[in-house]
């Protein structure tokens, strides 16, 4: 057996040191923000606060929320704490409209990040004798860099595979001896699948773990993964806001994902009213920075409908532990792994003179998700000739990849045949089970 | 010379073409030619029908995606080759064709052919000076 913990003495820290680490991390965080942040010194001046007023880490309640149109405002670099000389790395994900939402990181911030990602690796039985095949997309997306420099952090040896190509993905699991595979939980169903199609068989591979998460998943799926590919499958969460893969994740109990709370404090609240939430209560989970620097979000509104638990974990962590993510309280899909909002898809329509009633409809084919909007035809996109429309279609279709990052199908349907709801337009149609 | 074609979108829907078809009835609207481009996901329906401005207006009512296109109709001697002679002279003069359609009027020993071209007017020029025969829209609605 080899080593249980990447950090023990704060993974299994005593409550009451964790308490004191957070209530410290709290106060530098508060400072940081009023002192470099004029968008939180004017929220904390309008209702009265200064950075005196928090002192413990239950203080945190008194201070403001943050949501992600908070990040859209500033677009895209009002919410760094840090010159850009102290900057030394830039992510973006997914916005709600055309821009996306961008995160600095300073040195210190990307250790903070691979040492939550290093301690998922070693929770799901990693060490540093292990190669670690990191299968998330490289580049703005944090999947791919978070993994790759957690298992560099704790000495492992990263494979940089990045997504695609799944019979080069296996020739490497098999001609590398991968050990531990990260990526979507839907990819490693496909690289199951397609390792069954050749012929291979994954009981004679070195592999023995998998690290899954960037979507939503169940243990149903959890147990098709540990089958097809015969390994242990471990969850893992993270957002770009906050830093990215590692701000939980599973150990061997796999009964929650443990958040490294001595740099992400949780909360749960009730979304309608954004009073805190008891244990064991669904909620929408919040995450206050209190471990970074560049872009050090209070009380950051995830949209992720989760509950926590406390208590010591029979794994001998001390640190609370956050459900698998129920839902979210937008309309945020996830598609291979791509977060995407139907507000993005309105734009780009609107953009193209394209009519607004449109539908988003997705389902997932052979493990793949797939994407298709459905728009209906107007009279000014419309043509006598399918070269024409045809010629729409793939204007569109670029354009929403483009905003997206992620493939969609474009169908003209007509007029009226989308269906109109009272209030709220129901635009998605997600017909994945998961 | 140049005569309004129907163009509608279909979706590839159960019912749709029958629904279409069933408006234009209500309507008194007599088809005199059609065709149908076909996509996966859609088609094209071209109809060259007696009254296109009643017909258009009543698809229009029913929410259907629909435009009037012009077009060009000739008529050629109904034996090998009849058609073969319109097409050359067009492509000589370097007009391309979108697309056409044709049906026969077995009453007379012609037929017609509904010719979507790239610049209608330079066509019917080239076609004259070939001596086809132009049809005028009303013998067509009319006939």
């Amino acid at each position: 057996m080899g080593q249980k913990y990447f950090r023990p003495e704060i993974e299994c820290a005593s409550r009451d040191a964790l308490h004191a680490l957070q209530s410290y991390r709290l106060r530098m965080l508060v400072m940081n923000c009023y002192e470099n942040l004029p968008f939180y010194r004017e929220k904390m001046d309008a209702m009265g606060l200064t950075p005196g007023d928090i002192m413990t880490v239950e203080d945190i309640v008194k201070l403001p929320f943050t949501v992600k149109d908070d990040l859209r405002d500033n677009y895209p670099f009002g919410l760094f704490a840090r010159k850009k000389g102290d900057l030394v790395r830039i992510h973006a994900s997914s916005g709600t409209t055309g821009k996306p939402t961008v995160v600095g990181y300073t040195q210190n911030d990307l250790d903070v990040w691979a040492d939550g990602a290093a301690r998922a690796i070693v929770a799901a039985g990693g060490t540093k004798e292990d190669t670690v095949h990191v299968s998330y997309g490289y580049g703005l997306f944090t999947g791919g860099l978070g993994l790759h420099y957690g298992a560099e952090k704790l000495g492992a040896t990263a494979i940089p595979v990045s997504s695609g190509n799944t019979k080069r993905q296996i020739q490497i699991l098999q001609d590398f001896g991968s050990d531990i595979l990260c990526c979507t939980p839907s990819y490693a169903m496909l690289i199951g699948e397609t390792c069954r199609d050749m012929g291979i068989d994954t009981s004679k591979l070195p592999l023995r773990a998998g690290i899954f998460g960037a979507e939503a998943w169940s243990e149903n799926m959890r147990r098709e993964i540990e089958e097809s590919l015969n390994i242990k499958a471990y969850d893992i969460y993270g957002l770009s806001e906050v830093a990215g893969p590692g701000v939980s994740y599973e150990c061997s109990e796999q009964t929650g994902m443990h958040v490294c709370e001595d740099y992400f404090y949780p909360e749960i609240i009730n979304p309608e009213t954004g009073e805190v939430l008891p244990d064991g209560e669904f909620g929408e989970l919040v995450f206050t920075c209190i471990g970074k620097e560049a872009m050090p979000l209070m009380r950051y509104r995830t949209r992720d409908i989760c509950a926590l638990t406390r208590g010591t974990c029979a794994c001998g962590r001390t640190h609370v532990k956050m459900a698998r993510p129920r839902g979210r309280t937008d309309d945020m899909l996830i598609i291979r792994g791509v977060n995407v909002f139907p507000s993005q898809i309105e734009h780009v329509l609107l953009e193209l003179g394209m009519s607004p009633n449109y539908q988003i409809v997705v389902t997932r084919e052979n493990n793949l998700d797939r994407m298709e909007v459905q728009v209906e035809t107007t009279p000014e996109m419309f043509s006598d000739e399918v070269r024409r429309i045809e010629m729409t279609e793939r204007k569109m279709a670029s354009a929403l990849q483009s905003v997206l990052n992620v493939t969609a199908g474009v169908k003209f349907v007509e007029p009226k045949s989308i269906e109109r709801s009272q209030g709220k337009a129901k635009r998605v149609i997600d017909l994945r089970k998961i | 010379m140049i005569m309004k074609q129907l163009s509608i979108f279909v979706e590839n829907k159960q019912g749709r073409l029958a629904e279409i078809t069933e408006t234009l009835a209500k309507n008194s609207v007599d088809i005199r030619a059609l065709s149908i481009a076909d996509t996966t996901d859609y088609g094209i329906l071209r109809l060259i029908v007696n009254k296109p401005e009643q017909a258009l207006a009543a698809l229009k009512e029913e929410a259907m995606t629909v435009s009037l296109t012009e077009v060009i109709a000739v008529a050629v001697p109904d034996h090998p080759g009849g058609l073969a002679g319109a097409v050359r002279i067009l492509s000589d003069a370097g007009i391309g064709i979108e697309y056409m359609y044709a049906f026969v009027n077995p009453k007379k020993d012609t037929a017609f052919v509904i010719l979507r071209v790239e610049d209608n007017t330079k066509a019917i020029d080239e076609l004259k000076k070939a001596n086809i025969q132009l049809m005028r829209d009303e013998d067509i609605y009319t006939m």
